[in-house]
C-alpha cells in the first residue's frame, strides 16, 4: 500500500518534476496516436482514406473494426514498457 | 439427445466447474476474499478482469447491433477497448499507488470531502443499476431461449438465479472463478466463429475471414455482403449511413465510461506493484480484444448467413416458402427463437413465402409492387439473439450451440452478479454506515446489504421487461452516466489541483444534466411512453441519448475548473497526496538517486 510518511513535505524535486513532465509527455504522444487511430482513420478521415482497399472495402472501415483495437493494444504495452523503464531512469521505481 | 438436454447439461457443468473452484480456492485463503488480485500474476489478473467487464452487452448483444447496421456500430468496438488505453495511461497507475480499495475512498480522500463521496457513490449506483439493466435484458434473451420459455418467463427465472449466485457471494471475489468463466466465455464465443469462418470462406480466423474471400462467390466476403443486403433495398453494410458528429460522441462516450466504472477500476487497486498495475491493464484488454476481434466477424458473417436463408436461390429469384420453414430442420431454429416472442414472420401477401427485405425502400416498394408482396414478412428480429441463434442458424453441431448457452449466460451471471454485489457495498457501507448511521451493527449492515441487492434486482427486473432498448444498448448509457460523473473527477484528481467544491460542483452537474437527457429521450427512470423526444429526433441536434456522456463529461471539467478557481486552493496535506500519488515510490526516497 502506498506509504505516504516517507514523503519529504513541502518539497517537490526538480527529479520528480523531471519525471512527472517526461510522464505526460509520453501520455500525450500515445493519447494523439490513440485519437488518430480510432476518432481519426476510422471516422472523420475515413473519407480520405477510401482509395486503400483492403479485403473488399477499404482501409478506414479495417481501423473501425479492427485495427484499432490492434493499435490499443500496442499502446497500453508500449506505455508500460516505456514508464517501466522512466522509473528506473529516476529511480522512483517500488523496490 | 435432444437440443434442450445439451444445453442444459452445458450450463450445469460450467456451473458446477465455478462453484467447484469457489470452494476450492476459498478454502485456502479466506483472507485474501478482499484482496482478490493480490499475489496474482498480471495475466491471470488480466483474464479475471476481461471476464468480470464482458458482460451480456459484449457477448449476446454488440455482434447483433453490428450485424443489422454494419459500419456505423463499430463505435461500439472502438469505445469499449479504446477506454483501456485511457485506463492505463491516466488512472490505473496512480490509483494503485493511492491504495484504497474503492473509487469513492479515493474521492472522498483527494477532495478532503464526505459531500464529495456521497456524491461519487450516488453516481456509481445510478450508472450500476443502469448497467444492470441491460445485464437483465440479456439473461431474459439467454434463459428464455435455452430453456424454451418466452422471454419474460426467462427474465424472471433468470432473476432469481442471479440473485442467488450474488448472495452466494465470496465467488465473484475469487479470481480463479473469473479465469474459469473467461474460459468458457471466450469458447463459446470463438468455437462457433471458427466454423462459421471455415464455411463460409476457408479460413479458421474470424478476424482475417472477414477481410477474406466468400468461396461459395469467390468475392471478397464483404463485398458480397455490401452487394446482397443492397440489392433488399438497406444500407450497404460497409458504408456509413448515421451522423458523424453523434457516431464520434459515442464512441467518445463508451471510451470515458470504460474508463469510469467503479468494478473494472476496482482490480487495479489491488494488484501488487504500480508497474503490474500497467501491465495488468494491457493484459485485460489482449483478452478482451480476443471477443472484440471476433464480433465483427460474427455480425458479418451471421448477416450474410441470414440473407441467404430466406433468399436461398439468390435476392433476385424466389423467397425461402413458410413450407420450408415449417418442415426443413436447417430452419428449426426459426420455431425455437419464435417461443421466446423475439423472433417473427407473417405472410403477409398470403403467397406461401417469407419475403425479407426493407419495405421503407422505393425501389424495394416498386418491386414489391410488381410482384404483389405487402411489407417485409420478417416482421420481428430482437438484435439480441443473433449471437445466440448464430450457431443454429449455421447448421453447426449440437454441442457448439450447448456451448454458447453457457457462455452467454457466464457473461451475463458474472457481470450482473458483481455489480449487485458493488451496489449492496455501495449502499450498506458508504451510504449507511458511512453517512447515515455509523454506529450500525456488523448485523444490520448484512441486513442492509442483502435489502439493497434485492430491491436493485428487483427494479432491475421491471425495467428488464420492457427495457429502454438492446442490452447493448442500455449498457451504453450506463456508460454515459459513468463517463459524466465518474471519470472526470478521478483524472482531474490526479493531473490538476482542482478543489473540494469544484470537484462536487462538477459531479453533480455533469451527472444531473446527463440523467436528465437520458430520461428525456428514454422516459422518466426507464418508464415506457414518459419520454418527451426520442433517439431519432433527439433534443439537441444529432445528439442521441446514448452519446451524451461526452457531453456529460465535458460540463464536469468546465465546471469543476470554474468553480475551483473562484474558491480556495488545496491544503498543502492534499498537495502532497497529489504529487506522491504521481510518484511510484515516496518522493523522499527518489531524492536518493
Amino acid at each position: 500500500m502506498a506509504d505516504h510518511s516517507t514523503h519529504t513535505p513541502h518539497a517537490v524535486s526538480e527529479a520528480d518534476k523531471g519525471y512527472w513532465a517526461a510522464n505526460v509527455r509520453i501520455i500525450l504522444i500515445s493519447l494523439v496516436i490513440w485519437a488518430l487511430c480510432s476518432f481519426g482513420f476510422a471516422i472523420l478521415l475515413r473519407p480520405l482514406l477510401s482509395g486503400i482497399s483492403v479485403g473488399g472495402t477499404d482501409l478506414g472501415f479495417w481501423f473501425a473494426q479492427q485495427g484499432s483495437i490492434l493499435v490499443f493494444l500496442a499502446l497500453i504495452f508500449f506505455y508500460a514498457w516505456r514508464m517501466n523503464k522512466l522509473d528506473r531512469e529516476y529511480g522512483v521505481e517500488e523496490e | 439427445m435432444d437440443q434442450f438436454t445439451i444445453n442444459l447439461l452445458f450450463v450445469g457443468a460450467s456451473f458446477a466447474i465455478y462453484i467447484g473452484i469457489a470452494i476450492w480456492a476459498r478454502a485456502g485463503s479466506t483472507s485474501e476474499f478482499y484482496a482478490a488480485g493480490r499475489g496474482v500474476h498480471p495475466v491471470t489478473n488480466g483474464m479475471a478482469t476481461a471476464a468480470d467487464w464482458m458482460s451480456a452487452a459484449s457477448f449476446i448483444s454488440m455482434a447483433g447491433l453490428i450485424a443489422f447496421t454494419g459500419y456505423d456500430n463499430s463505435t461500439y468496438l472502438m469505445g469499449w477497448t479504446g477506454g483501456y488505453v485511457l485506463l492505463a495511461l491516466l488512472l490505473a497507475p496512480y490509483l494503485r499507488k493511492f491504495g484504497k480499495f474503492t473509487v469513492s475512498e479515493f474521492i472522498g480522500d483527494r477532495f478532503y470531502s464526505p459531500t464529495a463521496r456521497l456524491v461519487a457513490v450516488i453516481a456509481l449506483l445510478v450508472a450500476s443499476l443502469t448497467y444492470v439493466i441491460g445485464q437483465m435484458t440479456g439473461v431474459g434473451v439467454a434463459f428464455g431461449r435455452f430453456l424454451e420459455v418466452s422471454n419474460t418467463a426467462g427474465l424472471l427465472i433468470g432473476a432469481v438465479i442471479v440473485f442467488a449466485y450474488a448472495v452466494f457471494g465470496g465467488m465473484k471475489g475469487v479470481t480463479y472463478t473469473q479465469v474459469a468463466q473467461y474460459v468458457v466465455l471466450i469458447m463459446a464465443y470463438t468455437i462457433p466463429a471458427v466454423f462459421i469462418s471455415l464455411q463460409l470462406t476457408g479460413n479458421p480466423v474470424p478476424g482475417l475471414g472477414l477481410f477474406g474471400e466468400h468461396q461459395a462467390s469467390g468475392e471478397p466476403l464483404l463485398a458480397k455482403l455490401d452487394q446482397i443486403v443492397s440489392e433488399l433495398g438497406f444500407n450497404e453494410y460497409t458504408a456509413h449511413h448515421g451522423d458523424t458528429f453523434n457516431m464520434v460522441l459515442f464512441t467518445l462516450s463508451l471510451m470515458i465510461g470504460t474508463a469510469g466504472l467503479p468494478h473494472v477500476i476496482m482490480r487495479f487497486f489491488t494488484v501488487p506493484k504500480v508497474a503490474d498495475a500497467r501491465w495488468s491493464a494491457g493484459w485485460a484488454l489482449v483478452f478482451i480484444a480476443l471477443l472484440y476481434l471476433t464480433a465483427p466477424a460474427v455480425g458479418a458473417m451471421a448477416r450474410l448467413n441470414i440473407t441467404e436463408q430466406f433468399w436461398p436461390n439468390g435476392t433476385g429469384a424466389e423467397a425461402v416458402s413458410v413450407e420450408t420453414i415449417a418442415t426443413d430442420p436447417d430452419y428449426d431454429w426459426m420455431g425455437t427463437w419464435q417461443q421466446t416472442g423475439l423472433l417473427g414472420w407473417e405472410d403477409k401477401n398470403g403467397d406461401g413465402r417469407i419475403q425479407y427485405y426493407n419495405d421503407e425502400n422505393p425501389a424495394m416498394q416498386e418491386r414489391a409492387a410488381a410482384e404483389g408482396w405487402e411489407g417485409n414478412e420478417l416482421t420481428n428480429f430482437n438484435r439480441d439473439i443473433l449471437v445466440l441463434a448464430n450457431p443454429e442458424i449455421a447448421n453447426l453441431p449440437g454441442w457448439v450451440v450447448g456451448l454458447i448457452a453457457a457462455g452467454g449466460i457466464a457473461a451475463a451471471l458474472s457481470t450482473a452478479a458483481g455489480l449487485l454485489l458493488a451496489i449492496s457495498s455501495a449502499v450498506s457501507h458508504d451510504l449507511i454506515k458511512g453517512q447515515i448511521n455509523p454506529q450500525i451493527s456488523e448485523k444490520g449492515e448484512l441486513l442492509s446489504a442483502r435489502i439493497a441487492m434485492a430491491v436493485a434486482i428487483a427494479v432491475a427486473t421491471y425495467l428488464g421487461l420492457n427495457p429502454p432498448g438492446f442490452a447493448a444498448q442500455t449498457v451504453a448509457l450506463a456508460f454515459g452516466l459513468a463517463a459524466a460523473s465518474i471519470f472526470p473527477a478521478l483524472m482531474m484528481g490526479i493531473f490538476t489541483k482542482v478543489n473540494n467544491k469544484g470537484a462536487v460542483a462538477g459531479m453533480l452537474s455533469g451527472l444531473i444534466v446527463t440523467v436528465i437527457y437520458i430520461f428525456l429521450h428514454k422516459g422518466w427512470f426507464f418508464i415506457p411512453d414518459t419520454n418527451s423526444f426520442t433517439d431519432a429526433d433527439p433534443l439537441l441536434g444529432t445528439i442521441k441519448s446514448t452519446s451524451f456522456g461526452a457531453v456529460g463529461a465535458a460540463i464536469n471539467f468546465a465546471v469543476a475548473f470554474t468553480v475551483s478557481k473562484m474558491t480556495a486552493s488545496i491544503p498543502q496535506e492534499i498537495e502532497e497526496l497529489v504529487e506522491s500519488v504521481r510518484v511510484p515510490r515516496g518522493a523522499g526516497a527518489a531524492q536518493d538517486h
